[in-house]
């Protein structure tokens, strides 16, 4: 009877094990390579890219990037406008669900939002829903955070109300800040929420494990609004922070997708893997900033010499082997809404007809040779590529003007909090990455009244009193017009000089179907899938 | 003995004390903070996450705050890994690298004694120069070359074995960080058991045991290694808590998710908590493995027993 008993469970067993090795096999798994451990995954307090990949693969906002980077309807299936363009209706879909059944609702997203503001919450990208009604007010502690422009109209319905019309706001919206939480599983499980068999998500796919830099796997929810058309059964996103390891792995066919290497291998892999090495423009700077408080970087003569006497091709293709492309304007190319930046006029200018008109420049400024010295010290935070790029630019300044340069570095932290403090400087090397396609995320910059990040602290009220006429523009094109006009100052006052447009790094394997490189980066794995 | 262990215990209070109470203004006074990033961050959202990290309090207060929570096992949040705490961080990836620590610093241990012996038995013989060779450039030879070189034969070369990953945590995945963690310390065991062995065999009370004609094999192992050993069981102590306590190299060379990395990551984003765990958790490690290692000398050398 024992015997019996135990033949009858060994077979049940085995059963069982062969029903559920089957499926496994036939399953749709992509390797995700994330180049580094999320920090979190807590939208609120999320701030860069590898954190942005895993949430948007797990949560779904009122708006998503499609698979080429433009806006589309997510959770929201429709919007209307008013008018003004201050108030914005959205229309959720009927089957959007959480991955634990419960419907997605307007008090969903209204909650969310009102949580981000949240000063006790302290959300890193609280900015990111300023223009929404009173939200700096509310992120700021002035007013309770049921003063926010947000309002669950009825189950499905979510009115969002703006402190002024912002032609962005779509975008805005699809930024991982702007993902739903799920209220319940919050209140339930104050911070562990993201913890999994917690986690309760709207996305294409759920939490399933979590192993701190060693993997993360989401598997697919079968409760998305859209899962008929999701082929994938599992993504694991891996950690791998070296470049190096990353690319390992890759060729030891461990993972399928690699995000960021090393410049110095793009020779090698694209020998190596040919059409698998992607790299396209992305809407990011690299720039040196100029002190206009410090003699002699006060005077326009001056900073516009040393700005053209950089040769910007040699940096981008010699020292980032094409990893990153030459650039002269302080908007990135490629925002539709903006067209062509503004250039300065040496940028259709040879290099040997730049460094005639620099030196004429620099003499006439009374510095260099037969002048008084030019002392520089460029500062920028620990990092070899960084460090190649100083050495570059110094070379060019000593051979152009007879410039005595000295490098100094510092890690990153001290490097960002030296400048946001106010420090004092020469030249010092700053980067930007947008977070929405819009010329005025560049701009911003560069206005006195920005505190934090007009590092050179340029004080042009002709600028200012433009890019406040460009923020109560409502027509888009006359808005950009006046953004361009803002432009051309700085193109030809130089108070930052950009060196650089960087780039998007992927390795993409050639049995992965559904990706297109765009220039916001995003890439959900719902619009991916394997050829078998 | 037990006096001994109890009181070399009770001084490890304070010794912790000092310790924590450096590194915690040490942290304070470089520049920068959490929340200083390559991409700064708006005044008033500085503001807000000052405020919920209580970073915005004097000094000296949030000392004192540290110092009471810390005494009861409270080591706060991490600024930077935000949905975990400092002993959350810790208590997942200590494991691992005591794991793979451990396998290291046995096969360093076993590894170097063994070699060092053969060569010091076979002196200034081919082999004994082969080894010393080997040896030397184990020690000169850093673990960020030994890593990837292993990986490009074994794992993409050859695809023997995976390129990283813990894995299921099976042999298959820890062979490589192992031998890339324990090359090194293999090295230097070998050396200090082959320096000590040599001058252990000139000494006296061998010659004597040897004239009593007692066999090699006795000679070698129970007398000669005996007092051989005190050297390698003096370098054991910092070479156990440098080895469990993880390699943020081999653990980012080969994705191994344990403590190593946040000793740099820590340091790097300025993430004050962890870096105050990290050297509390080295801290504890070291005072455990000295005394250890004082108990083991006493067994070792009638001499300096704790009686």
């Amino acid at each position: 009877m024992m015997s019996v008993k135990f033949n009858l469970r060994t077979a049940i067993l085995l059963g069982t094990l062969m029903l559920a090795a089957s499926p496994a096999l036939a399953e749709a798994v992509l390797h995700r390579g994330n180049s580094g451990e999320p920090n979190t995954l807590d939208q609120s307090q999320t701030s860069i890219d590898i954190e942005a990949f895993i949430v948007k693969d797990l949560y779904e906002g009122l708006t998503i990037y499609d698979a080429s980077g433009k806006i589309v309807p997510g959770a929201a299936e429709s919007w209307k406008v008013s008018d003004d363009g201050t108030v914005y209706t959205f229309k959720l879909r009927d089957k959007a669900n959480w991955s634990d059944g419960t419907p997605v609702t307007a008090e969903d997203f209204a909650f969310s939002y009102r949580r981000i503001e949240d000063p006790k919450t302290a959300a890193k990208y609280a900015n990111i829903l300023y223009p929404i009604k009173n939200a700096e007010k509310v992120n700021k502690g002035e007013i309770p955070t049921d003063q926010l422009g947000v309002k669950a109209v009825d189950a499905k319905t979510l009115e969002v109300t703006l402190e002024r019309a912002t032609p962005f706001f779509l975008e805005l919206l699809a930024h991982q800040t702007a993902l739903p939480v799920n209220k319940a599983s919050l209140e339930k499980n104050g911070a562990e929420f993201v913890k999994p068999g917690k986690l309760v998500s709207n996305g294409a796919f759920k939490l399933l494990e979590h192993v701190p830099n060693d993997h993360l796997t989401a598997g697919k929810n079968p409760e998305y609004w859209d899962a008929a058309s999701v082929k994938l059964d599992k993504v694991i996103f891996y950690p791998t922070e070296d470049d190096a390891a990353a690319l390992r792995r890759f060729e030891a066919k461990e993972m399928d997708i690699v995000f960021n290497f090393s410049a110095d291998q793009i020779a090698r892999l694209r020998k190596t893997f040919g059409d698998e090495v992607h790299i396209s423009p992305r809407l990011g700077t690299y720039y040196y900033a100029f002190d206009s408080r410090t003699e002699p970087f006060n005077d326009v003569r001056v900073r516009n010499a040393l700005s053209m006497a950089i040769d910007r091709d040699f940096l981008a293709n010699e020292i980032y082997s094409g990893a990153q492309l030459p650039a002269y304007s302080v908007v990135a190319p490629g925002i539709a809404t903006y067209g062509e930046p503004e250039k300065p006029a040496f940028a259709s200018m040879s290099q040997l007809d730049r460094d005639d008109k620099a030196i004429a420049l620099m003499k006439e400024a009374g510095y260099g040779e037969g002048g008084k010295p030019l002392n520089i010290e460029i500062r920028y935070n620990t990092n070899a590529n960084h460090e190649r790029i100083a050495t570059a630019v110094a070379d060019n300044w000593k051979k152009t003007f007879g410039a005595n340069v000295t490098l100094m570095n510092l890690d990153v932290s001290s490097h960002y909090a030296y400048l946001q403090e106010g420090g004092k400087f020469n030249v010092a090397r700053a980067g930007w990455i947008a977070d929405y396609a819009d010329a005025e995320t560049f701009l911003a910059l560069n206005m006195s009244s920005n505190k934090t990040f007009n590092y050179g602290h340029y004080s042009n009220p002709e600028y200012d009193a433009l890019m406040k006429q460009s923020y109560d523009e409502r027509d888009p094109v006359a808005r950009s017009k006046i953004m361009h006009q803002a432009e051309a100052l700085l193109a030809r006052d130089q108070p930052v000089t950009t060196l650089m447009n960087s780039a998007n790094l992927w390795l993409i394997a050639g049995k992965i179907k559904g990706w297109v490189d765009n220039a916001p980066n995003e890439h959900l794995s719902k619009y991916l899938s394997l050829a078998e | 003995m037990f006096h001994f262990v109890l009181r070399r215990l009770a001084s490890a209070v304070p010794t912790l004390f000092i310790v924590v109470t450096i590194s915690f203004f040490l942290m304070r006074f470089a520049p920068g903070g959490p929340f200083n990033l390559e991409r700064p961050l708006p005044p008033a959202t500085m503001e807000n996450l000052m405020k919920a990290y209580h970073l915005d309090q004097p000094l000296w207060n949030q000392y004192l705050q540290y110092l009471k929570n810390a005494v009861t096992g409270d080591f706060g949040p991490s600024y930077i890994y935000k949905d975990n705490t400092i002993a959350e961080l810790i208590g997942k990836g200590l494991p691992y690298s005591v794991e793979l620590g451990f396998y290291a610093l046995l096969l360093a241990l076993i590894g170097g004694v063994t070699v060092g012996t053969i060569a010091a038995l076979r002196q200034n013989s081919f082999l004994d120069f082969l080894i010393m060779s080997v040896a030397t450039i184990g020690v000169t030879v850093p673990n960020f070359v030994v890593g990837p070189v292993l990986t490009l034969i074994f794992a993409v070369l050859l695809s023997l074995l995976p390129a990283g990953g813990w894995g299921d945590g099976s042999w298959r995945f820890l062979l490589l960080p192992m031998i890339a963690l324990a090359l090194p310390q293999l090295a230097v065991f070998a050396r200090l058991t082959r320096g000590s062995m040599i001058e252990g065999l000139h000494t006296d009370h061998i010659r004597t045991a040897r004239a009593y004609g007692l066999p090699p094999r006795t000679v070698i192992i129970t007398h000669a290694m005996r007092g051989a050993l005190l050297p390698v069981v003096s370098y054991l102590a910092p070479c156990a808590a440098a080895l469990l306590t993880g390699s943020a190299v081999v653990e980012t060379i080969f994705t191994i998710p344990g403590v190593g990395r946040y000793f740099v990551l820590g340091a790097i984003n300025r993430d004050y908590t962890l870096v105050m765990g990290t050297v509390v958790l080295v801290a504890i490690f070291v005072i455990v493995f000295n005394l250890v290692v004082d108990i083991l000398y006493g067994l070792l050398d009638p001499r300096v027993r704790h009686d």
